[in-house]
């Protein structure tokens, strides 16, 4: 009955709009199917090694020495660098982040945020490995004249400029938050006769706290996941340790470095790579899924 | 509120403003001696467009006055005037003076600091506006920006404020969970406890029921009444069941200048201009 009244051009229309639905459904499944992808090969991969090797000396060994004659398979020594790194990095994106997103959000005359924000956002454009060896060749020999004992090799230098990085992340998804806290409750804390500071601190941050946590969530993957810098400067020798004035490696860095050299195919070195790349994959995911519950319950909650 | 006699047949509008003993119909003299603020000659420019033109007008203490008008009159923006929030954007500017009982004060003088107005006029807004906080920590906002830090004092505060509001009853068992769990509503109230929790001299409504439905919007307006003991109220509506409701005192605005001011019921009902008379019979705005 409606049709009827349909233009001639409608039929054509119809067609067109069957084809968008169908590529958009094939966007999105192309997705889901290559995260299977991933999930399917770490977990086929990674089985033979667990065939050969009890998972307890995952967690009983000190060292990670896959490629010795007597290997050991302490993944802790590959954890602790990775741990390491992002806490320094952290350390340094968090507090940067979220105070450039204050300012930029709620005291920089926008002439200055417009310049600044595309800037900032240039920032994370840098290839990584160029930031790698701004750490080894720039940042080491400088922190190298505070603490002369300081290695060539450093988790420090390598997490700092990871957190360098990561700056923009926190920046750019902070203040998007913050500016979309509604100004009726910015109006709410001056009408009592607040200063606006105490706006920004007191109400405009927890207002925009799910959209912070989603921010301080995605930094922590990055710098979880970022293999460059630590591979170029954080050094490549696994070391069970928590001092950041040492170097060792991550578990990126690792798989970086057993797969430049020609590994047998289905040797237990060969294998001990996706079971570094699985617990990455876990790893990245546990957080993610934090941020994803720490967002959901900030969500309801403004 | 309930007692309100029943035997009186006159529509709303004209009877619930009279049964109050203290109210200006009983004696004028005294009331009108104690005038609250006083705007004088104020002209308002967003930029180079002026809103307001020459309004002058004394608003009685502890009194409810009305500002109504068509949309785009001008009483939000006088109303924004008296705790200069208009401060907050660029571009802003006032002329004239508004003076603030006791002590003088001008509100627009160039020496005075806006924050130390909006200490002593709290606003309330079109739609209720909690911090993503606490009921508690919303009601102890502006004590503590007051310099209020002993737990017992602020406890005190926060239990009154809320029972001025009408709230307390429904709030005392949740008082650290988050403000956005109440209704509409309560919300609105929660943002007049939060609003007369540091004893104001003058309390600014701006539309404060426009988002609620017709039972919420009932509480608030026994609530405005109950406050006027205790407060100055100033309340933009654009609804003039309403104004004739709950206030003393009315003024109309039209294209940013005050056409009338007067006491409601001689407003509403004997209206001395005509445009006064045009738009509370409904023939535009």
């Amino acid at each position: 009955m409606a049709s009827a009244f349909v233009a001639p051009g409608r039929r054509l229309d119809k067609g067109v709009e069957a084809l968008m639905v169908w590529i958009l459904r094939i966007g999105g499944w192309a997705s889901v199917l290559v995260t299977f992808g991933i999930i399917v090969t770490l977990v086929t991969e990674s089985a033979p090694f667990f065939a050969k090797v009890p998972l307890i000396r995952l967690v009983k060994d000190t060292m990670w020495t896959p490629l010795f004659s007597e290997p050991q398979y302490g993944i802790g020594a590959l954890l602790a660098g990775t741990m390491v790194t992002t806490l320094v990095a952290l350390s340094v994106a968090v507090p940067l982040g979220t105070i450039l997103a204050i300012y930029l959000s709620e005291f920089a005359p926008s002439r200055f945020r417009e310049l600044v924000k595309p800037m900032l956002e240039l920032l994370s454009a840098v290839p990584t490995v160029v930031y790698g060896y701004f750490a080894l060749l720039a940042l080491t020999p400088l922190l190298q004249k505070i603490y002369p004992d300081l290695p060539q090799f450093s988790m420090l230098s390598a997490g700092l400029i990871m957190g360098i990085m990561i700056v923009p992340y926190v920046t750019s998804l902070g203040e998007d938050s913050m500016r979309s806290v509604p100004m009726l409750l910015r109006e709410g804390a001056y009408a009592l006769g607040d200063g606006k500071l105490g706006v920004a601190v007191r109400v405009v941050f927890p207002g925009a706290f799910s959209g912070l946590a989603a921010a301080y969530v995605l930094a922590i993957s990055r710098a979880v996941g970022e293999t460059m810098i630590v591979a170029i400067a954080a050094g490549l020798q696994p070391r069970m340790t928590i001092n950041p004035l040492e170097s060792a490696a991550t578990v990126t860095a690792f798989i970086v470095q057993v797969s430049l050299g020609d590994l047998p195919h289905g040797s237990i070195g060969y294998q001990s790579i996706f079971v570094a790349g699985a617990m990455l994959f876990l790893l990245t995911l546990g957080f993610n899924l934090a941020g994803h519950g720490l967002r959901k319950k900030f969500h309801r909650a403004s | 509120m309930s007692t309100v006699p029943a035997q009186d047949p006159n529509p709303p509008s004209a009877s619930s403003t009279r049964p109050r003993p203290p109210s200006p119909a009983a004696s004028p003299s005294a009331d009108q001696a104690s005038i609250k603020v006083s705007i004088r000659n104020l002209n308002f420019f967003y930029g180079s467009h002026q809103v307001l033109r020459g309004v002058s007008l004394d608003i009685p203490a502890y009194q409810v006055t009305a500002l109504i008008g068509p949309s785009g009159c001008g009483k939000t923006t006088l109303l924004r005037c008296l705790n200069r929030m208009h401060d907050l954007y660029p571009g802003n500017r006032y002329e004239g003076t508004v003076q603030l009982q006791p002590g003088n004060t001008d509100i627009l003088g160039p020496g005075m600091d806006p924050i130390q107005v909006r200490m002593r006029c709290g606003m309330v807004f079109q739609k209720p506006n909690p911090f993503p906080k606490s009921i508690y920590e919303n009601v102890a906002y502006g004590l503590r920006l007051q310099g209020m830090n002993r737990r017992r004092d602020l406890d005190e505060r926060v239990e009154k404020a809320l029972r001025e509001a009408a709230l307390w009853e429904e709030v005392k068992s949740r008082l650290h969970q988050l403000a956005h769990n109440l209704s509409g509503g309560q919300q609105q109230r929660l943002c007049i406890a939060r609003a007369i929790a540091t004893d104001p001299d003058v309390v600014l409504f701006d539309e404060p029921t426009s988002a609620l439905d017709p039972i919420a919007t009932s509480k608030i307006e026994e609530l405005i009444v109950e406050l006027k003991k205790r407060v100055t109220v100033i309340i933009v509506t654009h609804n003039l069941q309403q104004a004739g409701r709950i206030s003393d005192m009315t003024a109309f605005m039209y294209l940013g200048e005050l056409i009338e001011f007067g006491e409601t019921n001689r407003v509403f009902t004997n209206p001395a201009k005509p445009q006064t008379e045009d738009y509370i019979s409904g023939r535009f705005g």
